[in-house]
């Protein structure tokens, strides 16, 4: 990070290891992502070959050890995430389904079969995952699914509807989660297998640069080896959207630190009343409670990086990260778009797209207030919604 | 094939530099420091040629410690093993007395090709690899943007001013290579983990045999006499187009000597 938006040197408390993945991270968005992200936001579209890119470079599962994954830190992957988000969140998010949703749950509950077939391919982002857990009328309450699968002979039956999926329509392989009669077990499902169709969901205003799609399931007959012999109970999935959780608390200081440097860079080039806007104190003060904002946001996500690395992190303290630092993120990028004026709104800018951006991101992977709740049943050991 | 590509840590571009008063060297203690941009058409081209020819790349580079962190980058990048020559006695050494150094190191390792950038961004003198070769008794083949290796034969296309000049000589040389010649790879992120167990090896003057009383700003035969900050820049001329803008602009450029 420039110091010029890292004004408590934050990331000096990186390691040589982390600030050459940011390097790298920031090189590759500002050569293959930043020259052509507005207009993939504008068409509504994210390519396939920016993920290939992604593989290449090794990002996907970068946190997991073995079966073709680089093996980092908890800090590193964070740090990739932000420098991704920095450039949109939509690129992000499809980092955070291939690593954290799709590979983790192969990797963590997986037999060694299905670990061997698909995690190389899914680390060099020759094939690519998706996640199916949200519902149409199950979002905050997974545990209410109507996505079923029944034991049939040696195999199961899989049935129902996944919405909302990112990745859904060019995923190679879903990670579905079902009810069971034996509680929620998590499916491989193949592009391809009878019965499995994906349609993508269309005139969104926020995360455009991303793929979205609907999962529908028409009895379809899947072996016993497709199950994830690791793991049943929503424990399961939701393990996956901590570890998914942990990128976003890291990713949206990204956002923020493009919208913040958007603000300040405008500001001191644009000129009302004879100065430039940067000089009005109003404008000033917006800018300093911004950095403020900024820099607990990019302080809060480095010690959650830390206590995951020393493998205490709690899922409380993951909720704590998630609503703190997107809500940080988005006050950010509202308020960049106020000092922009007029140009705020427009593509030419980043900071509207991220704006948006961010709307899905405060709502998905535990909504801010699903979160406050998590966070107030660690407080009072109450629980205010189940 | 045993290449050995020179890598020089350089100031952030981006960032503003500044010489230190009195010695009229650069002051490295900036922040940022990153690969001479330069630095990474030579890695990168170093790391095909071994590709292409089961060679072997080895980085070496000469700075202060912090040059490290350019010397992981490059062992990220895919180099097998690199050497930091690094001693308090180097400081301020000019183009001349590194190229000694250098050369002193080289004559130890032993190389078949040596690549270096065409110059770094910082002090922009674009002379080492013709010193260096000169110092080891080898072939300088220079701004290449095309390099070919056949055996020990070793042919580059060499820009000039007028196009470009078709060079061969006989390996063992020294080739320094333009910008563009490739696009330098990314780090990958399994290289910044393999990077860690590279060998580095780290010389000081004594190691690397060389003389202390022919490097560093002392023995260095160029001076910095003066230096002055650039004037700040002076506000732009606009010309008002009123049916002559054409004319105006040209006078404005013949002013200036353009056209």
């Amino acid at each position: 990070m420039s110091s010029g938006s890292d004004l408590l040197h934050i990331d000096d408390q990186l390691t040589d290891e982390e600030r050459l993945i940011r390097d790298t991270v920031r090189a590759f968005a500002a050569d293959h992502v930043l020259p052509y992200v507005a207009d993939w936001f504008e068409a509504g579209t994210l390519p396939h070959e920016i993920l290939t890119e992604l593989g290449k470079l090794g990002l996907f599962g970068m946190h997991l050890v073995g079966y073709g994954c680089a093996g980092l830190g908890p800090v590193a992957y964070g740090v990739a995430c932000r420098e991704l988000e920095a450039a949109d969140s939509g690129l992000r998010s499809a980092a955070s389904v291939q690593g954290s949703l799709a590979m983790y749950p192969i990797w963590r509950y997986g037999s060694e079969e299905q670990k061997a077939e698909w995690l190389p391919r899914m680390a060099a982002g020759e094939a690519i995952g998706c996640f199916g857990l949200t519902e149409p009328d199950h979002g905050s309450d997974p545990g209410g699914m109507r996505t079923s699968a029944r034991r049939d002979g040696s195999g199961w039956v899989l049935s129902g509807t996944k919405m909302w999926i990112t990745n859904g329509s060019i995923a190679d392989i879903a990670v579905v989660w079902a009810a069971t009669p034996e509680g929620i077990r998590g499916f491989l499902v193949p592009r391809g297998t009878r019965g499995f169709t994906a349609r993508d969901i269309h005139k969104k205003l926020s995360l455009r640069a991303s793929i979205s799609s609907e999962l529908h399931f028409d009895s379809v007959r899947l072996p016993d080896s497709a199950v994830l012999p690791g793991v049943s109970g929503l424990k399961g999935p939701l393990s996956c959207l901590s570890e998914a959780r942990f990128g976003i608390l890291w990713g949206v200081t990204g956002s923020a630190r493009t919208c913040y440097e958007s603000a300040v860079s405008y500001a001191g080039t644009r000129t009302q009343f004879g100065k430039p806007v940067a000089g009005f104190q109003l404008t000033q003060s917006k800018l300093a409670w911004m950095a403020v904002s900024l820099s607990q946001a990019q302080l809060l996500a480095l010690h959650l990086g830390r206590l995951k690395a020393a493998g205490t992190i709690t899922p409380a303290q993951v909720s704590i990260g998630k609503m703190a630092n997107v809500r940080s993120a988005i006050d950010i990028a509202r308020q960049a778009r106020t000092i922009l004026g007029a140009s705020g709104i427009t593509l030419e800018y980043p900071v509207m797209r991220h704006a948006n951006n961010l709307e899905s991101v405060l709502t998905y992977e535990g909504t801010e207030e699903i979160h406050a709740l998590a966070v107030g049943q660690e407080i009072t050991g109450l629980s205010a919604y189940r | 094939m045993n290449i050995v590509v020179c890598v020089k840590q350089v100031p952030d571009t981006a960032t503003e530099r500044r010489l230190r008063p009195g010695e009229g060297t650069l002051d490295r203690a900036t922040p940022d420091g990153l690969i001479n941009e330069l630095d990474e058409y030579a890695i990168e081209e170093g790391l095909r040629i071994a590709e292409a020819h089961e060679g072997e790349v080895t980085i070496l580079s000469m700075g202060p410690a912090k040059a490290a962190e350019s010397i992981r980058k490059a062992l990220s990048m895919g180099a097998d093993k690199a050497i930091h020559v690094v001693d308090d006695g180097l400081a301020g050494s000019d183009a001349l007395a590194t190229s000694y150094a250098i050369a002193q190191v080289l004559e130890e390792t032993g190389f078949d090709l040596v690549i270096t950038g065409s110059e770094s961004t910082d002090a922009r003198m674009g002379v080492l690899a013709a010193m260096l070769a000169e110092r080891l008794g080898v072939p300088q083949l220079t701004l290449a943007s095309k390099v070919d290796i056949d055996g020990t034969r070793i042919t580059v296309r060499r820009v000039s001013d007028e196009g470009f000049d078709e060079v061969e000589a006989s390996l063992p040389a020294v080739v320094s290579v333009m910008e563009k010649i490739n696009e330098p790879r990314y780090p990958s992120f399994k290289g910044i983990m393999a990077a860690k167990k590279k060998p580095v090896r780290t010389l000081s003057l004594a190691d690397a045999g060389i003389d202390a009383d022919q490097v560093g700003l002392a023995a260095s035969a160029t001076e910095v006499v003066d230096f002055a900050a650039r004037p700040p820049r002076q506000a732009g001329v606009i010309v008002k187009d009123e049916g002559d803008g054409g004319t105006k602009a040209a006078a404005f450029l013949t002013e200036r000597k353009f056209i």
